[in-house]
């Protein structure tokens, strides 16, 4: 028997690993000395902490421990990495590059910028997949441009983006390239010299790890990449980013990725596994059920999947024991449906229908089978309650149909 | 977010979902909402032609929570209500029985919509030649 309720939404955070918490606990109250406390033994024990994480991250993503600058999580290191860079470069031009499936904490710093007249932006469109053309960054490119500002995957549908061929036309261009690569550390190989990333922003808390810690990478060496700190105080983190550091967080951040980079394909090949047996046993049992996303550039644990006739949030309630998240207009603040899954070019109605399953480290194979029962039956019991489900039975064509809105 | 008690008792045991036989008399039919808007909802009512009560109701409604609970509610409602007192009902009545928080409350209005489209659909196949024209009197007459 599985254990209720199943928490299947890893893509929003993750429990933090009983391996990281050991690790963490000795930093409150015995090993709480400040970081930046030159001349005694505290201070020493916990900068020694410190550079054990730094070490930590740096070789899970291939960079050097000095690239590595703390904050308190991707949306601290997106902002300082756009608005950074816009301001440090400003002599240089204000054209920043992105694409409409960011996270948020992408596409309001640019906003934020636009609104100011700090920066102009392009916001990129992507496939019916989630993929943006690099072909469509590199058009994109003018000589103002002082960053682009890509994804490494998408938080909602998993798509991994083409990283590596954009990394080469931002270095061939010579300009900046930021990677908001939290849903793609520690989940699947990130090099930032195979990648050529410049910036990279990450989380904790999506890798097993405590919430209120995360990291942004910064390239030192070709090109020594530089930004305008967003935080001033006490020079910490090489000026970058000051205040005192979160030394137990950080410990939690560095073990969680050594722990990730140790078990990453065998914990992938458990994942597809996973993935592979709940989206089987969904498609097997209902019909006009759609995946979001790309069918094989995917993160591992994802699966986005459009029950058709169905709105998401009544799916959610009807099966409050599974932990999920929906695209559905009515689970969000705005009551406007995910723009991701809209970003997709696929029907309205699908969007409002859409659920996202993210399976994780300790999700289990009974776990699968009691959710693709659940899902599967609840699907049914709100299809036969759905006037759309009917129509479509009975051959009516819904996109031919005049609704009544107001 | 979480529901009301009643939201979740209505979403768990939905009274009247289902759709009257194609070709039933005195049935009238109100579709409201848009799928691109994430809520559609199918209200019919079986309207006794002799005295203008609603004698029967049932629902199918593709949206939220709150939407499938404001149309099973209504059904419940409408029931043995003359129709120009169903026209009447207001969706703060909806909101009231089913504590509806303030995102919610269009759910309310499209099954306060929902009501008034069925009897108008009813209205509207009663008196054919004259539709505009009191039709619950043409009909007694």
């Amino acid at each position: 028997m599985v254990k209720l309720p199943i928490y299947m939404d890893n893509h929003a955070t993750t429990p933090v690993d009983p391996r990281v918490l050991q690790a963490m606990l000795p930093y409150f109250s015995e090993t709480f000395g400040n970081a930046a406390s030159r001349n005694h033994s505290f201070g020493w024990a916990a900068e020694e902490a410190v550079d054990k994480s730094r070490n930590q991250i740096a070789s899970l993503i291939n960079a050097k421990s000095k690239e590595i600058i703390f904050t308190s999580g991707a949306t601290e290191s997106d902002n300082l990495a756009i608005k950074g860079i816009v301001e440090f470069y400003k002599d240089k031009g204000n054209h920043i590059i992105t694409c409409v499936t960011e996270h948020k904490a992408v596409l309001d710093s640019c906003r934020m910028l636009e609104r100011n007249g700090k920066a102009v932006v392009t916001y990129l469109p992507v496939d019916k997949y989630g993929m943006v053309d690099p072909d469509a960054v590199r058009a994109a490119i003018t000589d103002k441009t002082v960053l682009i500002t890509l994804m490494y995957a998408n938080n909602e549908i998993g798509t991994i983006h083409p990283v590596a061929e954009i990394g080469r036309i931002a270095k061939e261009k010579g300009i900046v390239f930021h990677c908001d690569a939290v849903q793609a550390v520690g989940k699947i190989p990130v090099d930032v010299e195979r990648d050529g990333i410049d910036l990279l922003s990450m989380s904790a808390h999506k890798i097993y790890g405590p919430k209120g810690v995360g990291a942004i990478y910064v390239r030192s060496k070709g090109p020594r990449v530089r930004l305008t700190p967003q935080m001033d105080g006490g020079g910490h983190e090489r000026g970058m980013r000051s205040g005192t550091l979160n030394v137990t967080g950080i410990v939690g951040l560095g073990k969680a990725c050594e722990i990730a980079g140790a078990e990453m394909g065998e914990e992938n090949r458990r994942l597809l596994d996973l993935r592979n047996k709940l989206q089987a046993g969904i498609f097997e049992r209902l019909d006009e059920v759609y995946v979001n996303g790309h069918p094989t550039e995917r993160l591992p644990g994802n699966l986005n999947v459009s029950f058709a006739y169905v709105e998401g949030e009544s799916l959610l309630m009807g099966i409050s024991d599974i932990a999920v998240s929906s695209g559905s207009a009515c689970t969000s603040a705005t009551l406007e449906p995910s723009y991701v899954i809209r970003a997709l070019g696929i029907d309205e109605e699908l969007a409002h229908s859409s659920i996202r399953f993210g399976l994780g480290r300790f999700n289990t194979g009974d776990e699968v089978d009691f959710v693709t029962d659940r899902v599967t039956k609840e699907v049914k019991r709100l299809r036969e309650m759905s006037p759309l489900y009917e129509m479509a039975r009975e051959g009516i064509d819904l996109k031919s149909v005049q609704w009544k809105t107001e | 977010m979480a529901y009301s008690e009643k939201v979740i008792e209505h979403y768990t045991n939905p009274r009247n979902v289902g759709s009257f036989a194609k070709g039933e008399d005195n049935v009238g039919t109100g579709v409201v909402g848009a799928p691109e808007c994430g809520d559609v909802m199918k209200l019919q009512l079986k309207i006794n032609p002799e005295n203008g009560v609603i004698e029967d109701a049932k629902f199918k409604t593709f949206g939220c929570g709150s939407a499938i609970a404001s149309s099973s509610y209504v059904t419940e409602l409408v029931k043995g209500k003359h129709i120009e007192e169903a026209m009447t009902i207001k969706n703060t009545v909806i909101v009231k029985e089913l504590n509806l928080p303030p995102v919610k409350i269009h759910c309310s209005v499209l099954a306060e919509d929902a009501i008034k489209a069925a009897i108008t659909d009813w209205k509207s196949h009663q008196t054919p030649a004259a539709a505009t024209e009191e039709p619950k009197k043409a009909q007694e007459n």
